[in-house]
């Protein structure tokens, strides 16, 4: 037996993409079904216990848990209506509406017809398989995220001595919560010359607990017979590992945080344009993707560091999939964004003429830098960017008023100038 | 004159603070963008604290663990004893989040709650 389901419009996912877009979709007041295939909403967030979500939105520092639960609320309370358990195996874009086909173990297949859909599926994490790193096939390697939800969920303890390969906000963030729970993280290790995740999770995370970070250095081996019993190290010079310096660190558990990569196949599979660089759908001013009536938003667009923007996107996301489905969405040409320089990508891909918000992912690390917003040779926008790394998104509002005053053929080229500081 | 360096953990803008310890007790702090990076110099200076965040047993198969913090940052001293006392704990369901699990811990005032309720 086949179940059928109408709706307006359907989220798919409930994390804090999912849950922001289904709330503010359903405040509008259209009939809105967000589904997931976890049997609880809240995504990611429900194993990131710690603290350090919703400073901007919600103007408190909640835990992971908080945040999801507040926004559950807020989506049950506008009214959207949530189908759990519920694994969505393909959206078939059809005339005039989109199909989804949905599996699950209690109910079988599902059908669901829907106006428009908000594609807001997360990540998954990149793994050591991904990177190619040479050793024995041992147990005790996961990657940092499968930890937090073994740990966190489960109350699994993954081992006695740990060593985090990549500096990732997850791989710091499981460095406090291994030490709390009695375990010993030796050495945090990343290939880069700086760390990658957020600099108040070095502080709290890792010099908390003296626990040495060791930047520009591989791992050039795992090894151990049945599980894990030692890495080996290497600091890197010139690219190459120098391992006339090779260290053997003795530890029982690795973890992996190189970070996340947009699942995207579902959208992929019915024909939606992927942008290479952030892994994620190619959205423009309307946070629309190349297929018309499929919107995207959250951390399968582009991985965010920060819950409050994903909340704000998503919002935003949500706002223009009603208009679509309303039939007031802003048609016609838009003007194109593009990085240009030190910046890895600029998300909307392209905009409207409304004041719009922009996100991009910085390529370099410096004290202080200028952010120029130019069409040609003409300077649009411009502000100080401070303590720029690739782990801390930038954002940047432009009224719609400059944006209207573009001649038609304009384009937004994003550029990021680091400025010497005298100290 | 000792010059401190640390990272503002308040906020995610993670402000790099210095911090001038004048020897009398008193600090000249710079490098903050906010109010709230110089209270949180002068506490890493004097005593400091920090949330902890865990998870507890419950007496349920369907949700074994549910999550916990402190309510406010706790005087490191205590971070030790806090968490011996959260792992010998069992929390029976249903449980609403926000719930009281262990008031005034070390008579530090600093409450440990629950984050996320379950019924079963
Ligand atoms: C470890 C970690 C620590 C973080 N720390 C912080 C922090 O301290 N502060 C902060 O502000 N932000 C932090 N972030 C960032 C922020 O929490 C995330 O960016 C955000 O929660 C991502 O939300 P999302 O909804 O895009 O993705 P997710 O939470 O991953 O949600 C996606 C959902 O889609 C579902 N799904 C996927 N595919 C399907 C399918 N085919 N069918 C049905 N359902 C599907 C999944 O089950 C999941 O529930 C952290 C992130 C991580 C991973
Ligand atoms: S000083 Fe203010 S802005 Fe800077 S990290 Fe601390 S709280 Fe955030």
């Amino acid at each position: 037996m086949i179940n059928h389901k109408e709706t307006d419009i359907a989220v798919i996912g409930a994390g804090a993409a999912g849950l922001s877009a289904g709330a503010a979709c359903a405040s509008e007041g259209v009939r809105t079904l967000i589904i997931d295939r976890e049997p609880l909403p809240g995504g990611v967030l429900l194993q990131c216990i710690h603290n350090g979500f919703g400073l901007h939105y919600f103007k408190e520092e909640l835990t992971g848990p908080e945040f999801a639960g507040r926004m559950e609320e807020k989506a049950r309370q506008a009214g959207a209506e949530f189908l759990m358990d519920h694994t969505v195996m393909e959206i078939r874009n059809q005339e005039d509406k989109k199909e989804l086909v949905l599996y699950s173990a209690e109910d079988g297949v599902t059908l669901v017809h829907a106006k428009a859909v908000i594609f807001a599926a997360g990540c998954r994490e990149r793994n050591r398989g991904n990177l190619g790193i040479p050793g024995d096939r041992v147990a005790g390697i996961f990657t940092a995220g499968l930890a937090q939800r073994l740990l966190n969920m489960d109350g699994f303890l993954p081992g006695k001595k740990a060593v985090i390969v990549g500096s990732g906000d997850i791989g710091l963030i499981m460095a406090r919560r291994l030490s709390w729970c009695g375990i010993k993280v030796e050495t945090v290790v990343e290939i880069l010359p700086h760390p990658s995740g957020l600099s108040r999770n070095i502080a709290q995370c890792l010099d908390d607990f003296n626990i040495p970070l060791r930047l520009a250095t591989a791992v050039t081996k795992i090894g151990g017979s049945d599980r894990v019993e030692y890495v080996r190290i290497a600091p890197l010079v010139n690219g190459e590992p120098d391992l006339s310096r090779e260290e053997t660190i003795e530890c029982d558990t690795v973890l992996f945080s190189v970070g996340l990569i947009p699942e995207t196949e579902l959208i992929r599979n019915c024909g939606v344009t992927i942008n290479p660089v952030t892994n994620g759908a190619v959205a423009d001013g309307n946070m629309m993707t190349s297929v018309p009536g499929i919107f995207s938003c959250g951390n399968v667009l582009h991985v965010h560091d920060l819950v409050d923007f994903v909340a704000e996107e998503s919002e935003l996301c949500a706002k223009k999939a009603v208009q679509y489905i309303k039939g007031r969405i802003k048609g016609g040409s838009q003007i194109p964004t593009e990085a240009v320089k030190n910046l890895g990508y600029v998300i909307p891909n392209s905009a409207l003429c409304e004041t719009t918000r922009f996100y991009m992912r910085p390529r370099i690390l410096c004290p202080k830098a200028v952010l120029t917003v130019r069409n040609g040779e003409e300077i649009i926008y411009q502000k100080n960017v401070l303590h720029v790394k690739p782990a801390e998104m930038i954002t940047a509002e432009l009224s719609g008023e400059k944006l209207q005053n573009l001649p038609e053929d304009a384009k937004l080229s994003f550029e990021l100038e680091p400025v010497e500081v005298k100290s | 004159m000792k010059i401190h360096q640390k990272i503002c953990i308040s906020c995610p803008a993670g402000c790099h603070l210095e911090i001038k310890e004048n020897g009398d007790g008193t600090f000249d702090i710079s490098g903050n963008t906010c109010p709230r990076g110089k209270t949180y110099a002068i506490n890493e200076m004097t005593d400091p604290r920090r949330v902890v965040t865990a998870v507890v047993a419950t007496d349920s198969a369907v949700t074994p663990y549910l999550p916990v913090k402190t309510d406010a940052p706790l005087p490191f001293g205590s971070i030790q004893t806090l968490l011996k006392k959260i792992y010998a704990f069992k929390l029976e369901l249903p449980a609403k989040s926000g719930m009281l699990l262990i008031e005034n811990i070390d008579n530090t005032g600093v409450n440990l709650i629950l984050t996320r309720g379950s019924e079963k």
